[in-house]
């Protein structure tokens, strides 16, 4: 699992790419909530574009962020999410309390 | 039902084996022409039960993880995972959705996973002897390969 993340306009966005899974998930956490720390973002935008595989591991990554975007009163987005991550956030409802957004339809084969 | 092919694994509960485990039995599963989608399924399944065998089953020790993996007629593939960990006392209530005893690192949705992705779940626990998970997930035969 790696990371990249920018910031603009308080506007914090990071990429996460690789496989999310137990093994990896405490590390990914720990950086997501750094950065947050770090910048106190209004909107918080996980970039899924490079996930290749998540289990519910990422389900709890992504309810410690959406609380902790609460606490900031921001606010937190998935985009660019591919179908097996987003198949697994579908199951738990996670669409029921975060915006989540699918990758785009361009280059599908 | 009549057994076509098998396999099995063992592995001691080392997180890292996680995605081994599921990379092999999706490997496995490869044989009976599965879509991308029927594939992210069962690596999903396979990634939930290990994982619990590895946080829940043997939360302070390294155990013993078995997985047999059977191609059954109809196209089913049939997966059983166990572990000779804690046990679980009430199967019921561990199913429910969002039910943990993991803390924040967990969100309980991993039997309701299992439950989605596969076509049949069943689970036997034993408190102190150990956990059994097992599923079957058919795959739907594609006419016309290319
Ligand atoms: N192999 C096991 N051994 C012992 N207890 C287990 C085992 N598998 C599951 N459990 C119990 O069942 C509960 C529910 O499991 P489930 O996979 O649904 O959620 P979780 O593992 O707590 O969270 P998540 O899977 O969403 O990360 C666990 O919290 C644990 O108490
Ligand atoms: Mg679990």
């Amino acid at each position: 699992m790696q990371m990249t993340s920018f910031l603009q306009d308080k506007q914090l966005t990071i990429a996460l790419s690789g496989e999310i899974d137990h093994h990896g998930a405490r590390s990914v956490l720990r950086m997501i909530a750094d950065k947050i720390d770090q910048y106190m973002p209004v909107l918080c935008i996980l970039d899924f574009k490079g996930v290749t595989f998540m289990d519910s591991s990422g389900i709890a990554i992504v309810i410690h962020t959406y609380r902790r975007m609460c606490e900031l009163q921001g606010t937190l987005r998935l985009k660019r999410v591919p179908p097996q991550p987003m198949k697994v956030l579908l199951a738990a409802g996670m669409d029921r309390i975060i915006s989540i957004e699918g990758r785009e339809p361009v280059h599908e084969m | 039902m009549k057994c076509e092919n098998q396999m099995t694994l063992e592995f001691p509960s080392k997180s890292v084996n996680e995605a081994f485990a599921r990379s092999a039995v999706a490997c496995f599963a490869a044989q009976l022409d599965p879509t991308l989608e029927e594939l992210g399924d069962i690596k999903t399944a396979v990634s939930e039960a290990v994982t619990n065998c590895i946080v829940h089953g043997y939360p302070d020790s390294i155990g013993k993880i078995t997985i047999r993996c059977r191609i059954m007629e109809n196209q089913t593939l049939d997966i059983v995972i166990r572990d000779k960990g804690c046990g679980i006392a009430d199967v019921a209530q561990a199913r429910t959705p969002m039910f943990t005893t993991g803390g924040e690192e967990r969100s309980g949705m991993g039997f309701t996973i299992m439950e989605s992705f596969m076509h049949e779940l069943k689970v036997t626990s034993q408190p102190g002897r150990g956990t059994t998970v097992h599923m079957k997930r058919r795959i739907m035969k594609r006419g016309g390969k290319a």
